[in-house]
């Protein structure tokens, strides 16, 4: 439930001194700009790098002898990438003077995080009950629904990036098992890169 | 999308307010030069939102302040005659849209009154 907005003209009271009025009009000018920002740290160059090292994941898992040894590439391609991520995520908000606790920035995250842990939950379960062929699926589909839902509260081509790894992810469920990993490449590798590149000229880095 | 000068000095509360000097009687002698346009809240708020974004359409406005059509429209209609916002009309699939953005002067005007509101706690600080 939003709280309350406050934009009716008020009278002024005698009671409250002029320089609590002033704080005030300063709290509510900041407020204003909080509720009506966008998100603008996603890393554009920081998505590039995660790309990268998302191909070279694919290429390494593929060459895997066992089904572990795929997910232990995958699990430590998904830390690396978080890590890029966030450090770029860091550095670009700071580059453009936009703190991440912001309001902006805890809307983006909550919108974001629960796909993506729901994504970690259904890993758990499928890698115990041996279902396998299902992650790159359920990975790009749920990294996909986190992007779109934070992307709902960033620039406009978030939203559409986290669209194509939802359509990738569809793809994966109805492609044979031995696709999985192209797919990936393909999501997590040139998805990020393209988007990334195109999100580091038009916004910011 | 480097923040505006107005949107750092609405989070940080800091700038500059040279113009404005303690008064011992604890009256600021500079209430006279208050923008009385900005002054009220929903074209306060207006300019503020548009302060961080390249443009709002009205219903983007409406939405985010939760204020009327009418209301809106009349307050949106002084910025404009002052010059602080400019407004486009158009067509999107037939329905008409109007979108709103700061101007040079608008963001100019802002700062202003953020400066005052700065100075004024500042003056009451000593």
């Amino acid at each position: 439930m939003p709280e309350p907005r406050r934009t009716e003209p008020r009278q002024p009271s005698p009671d409250i001194p002029l320089h609590d009025r002033a704080a005030e009009n300063i709290r509510f000018i900041r407020d204003t700009m909080e509720r009506a920002g966008q998100f603008t740290a996603v890393p554009g160059w920081g998505g590039v790098l995660m790309g990268a090292t998302a191909l070279a994941a694919a290429a390494l898992a593929a060459g895997q002898p066992s089904v572990d040894r795929w997910l232990l590439t995958w699990f430590a391609e998904g830390w690396l990438a978080f890590a890029i991520g966030g450090v770029a995520m860091v550095r670009k908000a700071a580059r453009l003077e936009t703190p991440l606790t912001g309001k902006p920035g805890r809307r983006f995250l909550l919108a974001y995080a629960p796909p993506i842990l729901v994504g970690a939950v259904l890993t758990l379960a499928l890698y115990r009950s041996g279902s396998m062929a299902l992650l790159p699926a359920v990975w790009l589909l749920c990294y996909g629904a986190g992007v779109m839902a934070g992307g709902a509260l960033s620039v406009p081509v978030v939203p559409v990036m986290g669209g194509c790894f939802m359509a990738l992810g569809v793809a994966a469920l109805f492609a044979p098992p031995s696709a999985g990993d192209w797919l990936l490449a393909a999501g997590f590798g040139g998805a990020h890169i393209g988007f990334g590149i195109y999100i580091a000229r038009r916004h910011g880095g | 999308m480097a923040r505006s000068n107005a949107a750092r000095k609405a989070g940080q509360g800091g700038g500059e307010a040279a113009r404005l000097t303690a008064h011992p009687g604890g009256r600021s002698p500079l209430a006279p030069e208050l923008d009385r346009l900005i002054h009220e809240r929903l074209r306060l708020a207006i300019l503020s939102a548009l302060a961080v974004n390249d443009t709002l359409s009205f219903n983007e406005l409406k939405s985010l302040l939760e204020t009327t059509d009418g209301n809106l429209s009349v307050h949106a209609r002084k910025l404009e005659e002052a010059r602080y916002v400019a407004c486009t009309k158009s067509f999107a699939n037939r329905i008409p849209r109007t979108e709103y953005r700061l101007t040079g002067t608008g963001r100019k005007a802002l700062e202003r009154y953020l400066d005052h509101m700065e100075a004024l706690i500042r003056a009451a600080r000593g």
